[in-house]
């Protein structure tokens, strides 16, 4: 009976760290931290904004379409990132394996992964910002009011 | 019997509206310049068509009801509620166009959020969002917390008696100068010099942290921006966690702390007179209430045991409860935490000092620490009324610039008012629960809502009913304003439906 159980357990650990290794969103790991908690996880994202150098570290933020979440990473990693998200740039996707911490107790208390290793899944593009046409006629038909009642007053004025 | 607002009433207003809102089409000219410079065409274009729009309608209201009378108190009051309204529909223009927010309701429940200095954001993609975009969201924190209504007043309104009347409604009801008009241009003053060193002081941290120089600067405008004016915007989705940076979290936590202090109060300081920070009643309150709720907070994460390490538990408790004190609203946590990391208990403390807020006279929102503090007076000196001798007088002092004495005249506005807010509290969470949300989560978002702060459940997003957007918005708008030009608004539109 014993022996039924913890085999039962070790099936039930075995599915769940493979579960854990296919990746998990971010909405997973803040409500359902607990499953999660110092266990190696996969998370995938977006790199959003600065990627911070801290000596022999990194922060990199990874925006999964829900949520950032910060990843701890080595500078060397973190330095083959060529495009982070912002508004002339779509970041490149990446997928992290690390250890996830509900609390961390390195960083005060963030809710953070310590990743082992951060691969590019897609990369990244520097966004072509095309003008929009609409709010150019717009904006000009705008201009010639202002400019129409401008001269209307200094007539008025004289 | 009630009288029919009448023509002249309706050219006044008209008047001094016209030149708020002009006053307002120029601040747009910050962010279109600052796109030029980047780059960013698409935003350009956005904030040219809204300063187009805001200056055609300034324009009609100033030459079509031009006068040279002065302001009563009435339309001083509506003057103020108006401008604030004005303020949420043209600064949602350039927002809407951005692309970002789903719809122009949503655009307007980011804009009176952001110049009402709540904070509370119905943003999509917040991390893609252009420079000149994000600088407007913190701009008009800015603008809100110094008052829509002190621009015009420093730049295009005389000092008059109607300049006094559009101070007060705008929820100001203390003079640092003698002149209305060199008041608003000492906030301005005192805001512009503390941007240059909160900027450099944020820019340094980020740098510290790994940032570029250039988007730690930029951040550090925004961050203090919305900081000092106890807004609590931040340029990424991720609030101030984004930085994961214990140095930018004691810069912000100062500057926080800074903007949450009376203006009058910082005219002393910059007066040399270090003593009255230790006198002053404001600042006794604040202190005692951020220990008392802090303990509370504190308390309650420990029952959860959420956060194992004492040093953990202090730098989530304090930061977010500091952020709900002084009516901030930046977060180190994410949203959900609240309701699955933080105790009833915890949440309890953080609700309280969301409620209480800061200094009368600063850039918070909520009951105010003045008001806390006399209503605290005024119960100690009634028990010792009830204690001593019939025939005994009782006298109560406090300390607010100079010695003052304790009255029914100071105190009966500030019990009024405190009612106001708890009303305010209850009306929004009741909303809440009607819309299905749990008690606890209503309450802890329309107490963040309608006392500026910012702080979030979870409940603020682009999915929740738009009801319950109108809710937060009105309450946003009267608790910026504490109610009376709100008041006076209403009183005025019945007196056009109902009068004679």
């Amino acid at each position: 009976m014993k022996k039924a159980l913890s085999l039962t357990l070790a099936i039930c650990a075995f599915c769940f760290n493979l579960a854990c290794a296919e990746g998990v969103s971010s909405e997973e790991l803040i409500k359902d931290y607990r499953l999660y908690e110092g266990k190696e996880v996969v998370f995938a994202g977006e790199v959003v904004g600065d990627v911070m150098l801290r000596g022999e570290y990194a922060w990199v933020n990874l925006n999964d379409g829900i949520n950032a979440i910060g990843v701890w990473v080595k500078a060397g990693l973190a330095r083959q990132i060529q495009y982070s998200g912002s508004y002339k740039a779509q970041g490149e996707w990446s997928e992290v394996k690390g250890i996830f911490n509900h609390s961390c107790p390195l960083h005060g208390g963030d809710l953070d992964i310590h990743a082992e290793s951060l691969r590019r899944v897609e990369p990244g593009t520097r966004t072509e910002e095309r003008l929009d046409l609409n709010k150019r006629k717009i904006a000009f038909i705008f201009a010639a009011i202002l400019c129409l009642i401008w001269i209307l007053s200094l007539l008025n004025r004289k | 019997m009630i009288l029919k607002p009448t023509l002249k009433d309706l050219r006044t207003i008209g008047y001094y509206l016209g030149r708020v809102i002009t006053g307002l089409g120029f601040t747009m000219l910050i962010p279109l310049f600052f796109g030029l410079l980047r780059g960013e065409f698409n935003p350009v274009l956005d904030f040219t068509i809204t300063l187009e729009i805001t200056l055609l309608l300034g324009l009609f209201l100033s030459k079509s009801c031009f006068t040279q009378e002065d302001l009563n108190w009435m339309q001083g009051m509506i003057v103020v509620s108006l401008s604030w309204l004005a303020a949420m529909f043209l600064g949602a223009v350039p927002l809407y166009l951005s692309g970002h927010w789903k719809s122009y309701l949503d655009a307007c429940f980011d804009s009176m959020s952001g110049f009402a200095t709540t904070g509370l954001t119905l943003v999509q993609d917040l991390d893609h969002l252009s420079m000149a975009h994000n600088l407007w969201r913190h701009l008009i924190m800015f603008i809100g917390g110094q008052g829509v209504v002190i621009i015009a007043l420093s730049f295009f309104v005389k000092g008059s008696a109607g300049a006094f009347r559009m101070y007060v409604g705008e929820a100001r009801d203390e003079r640092i100068m003698p002149n209305v008009v060199n008041t608003s241009r000492f906030i301005w003053i005192v805001s512009l010099v503390f941007l240059a060193l909160g900027t450099l002081s944020l820019g340094l941290a980020g740098i510290y942290g790994g940032m570029k120089p250039g988007n730690a600067f930029f951040h550090g405008a925004c961050v203090f921006m919305a900081a000092f004016d106890t807004g609590g915007f931040a340029p990424q989705s991720q609030s101030i966690l984004y930085y994961h940076n214990f140095l930018f979290e004691v810069v912000t936590i100062s500057i926080m702390i800074l903007g949450a202090i009376n203006f009058k109060l910082h005219y002393h300081l910059w007066m040399v007179n270090r003593r009255e920070i230790y006198k002053n009643i404001e600042t006794r309150t604040l202190f005692i209430t951020i220990m008392v709720t802090f303990f509370i907070a504190a308390l309650g994460l420990k029952q959860l045991g959420s956060y194992p390490g004492a040093l953990s538990l202090f730098r989530k408790g304090f930061y977010q409860l500091i952020s709900g004190h002084t009516g901030t609203g930046f977060q180190t946590i994410y949203p959900q935490q609240f309701m699955q990391d933080w105790s009833p208990l915890a949440l309890v403390g953080v609700i309280i000092a969301m409620g209480l807020g800061g200094a009368v006279c600063s850039t918070t929102g909520a009951i105010k620490m003045l008001r806390i503090g006399l209503i605290y007076k005024a119960m100690q000196e009634d028990i010792k009324r009830i204690i001593l001798p019939p025939r005994a007088i009782v006298v109560k002092k406090y300390h607010h610039i100079k010695v003052l004495f304790l009255e029914d005249k100071q105190v009966r506005p500030a019990l009024l008012i405190t009612l106001a807010y708890l009303l305010l509290y209850g009306l929004g969470a009741i909303v809440g629960m009607l819309f299905g949300y749990p008690f606890l989560d209503s309450l802890f978002e329309s107490t963040s809502a309608a006392a500026n702060v910012g702080l979030s459940c979870g409940i603020t997003s682009a999915a929740m009913p738009s009801a319950l957007k109108v809710t937060y918005i009105l309450q946003m708008w009267a608790g910026r304003l504490e109610f009376m030009s709100v008041l006076t608004l209403v009183g005025f539109v019945a007196a056009a439906v109902k009068g004679r």
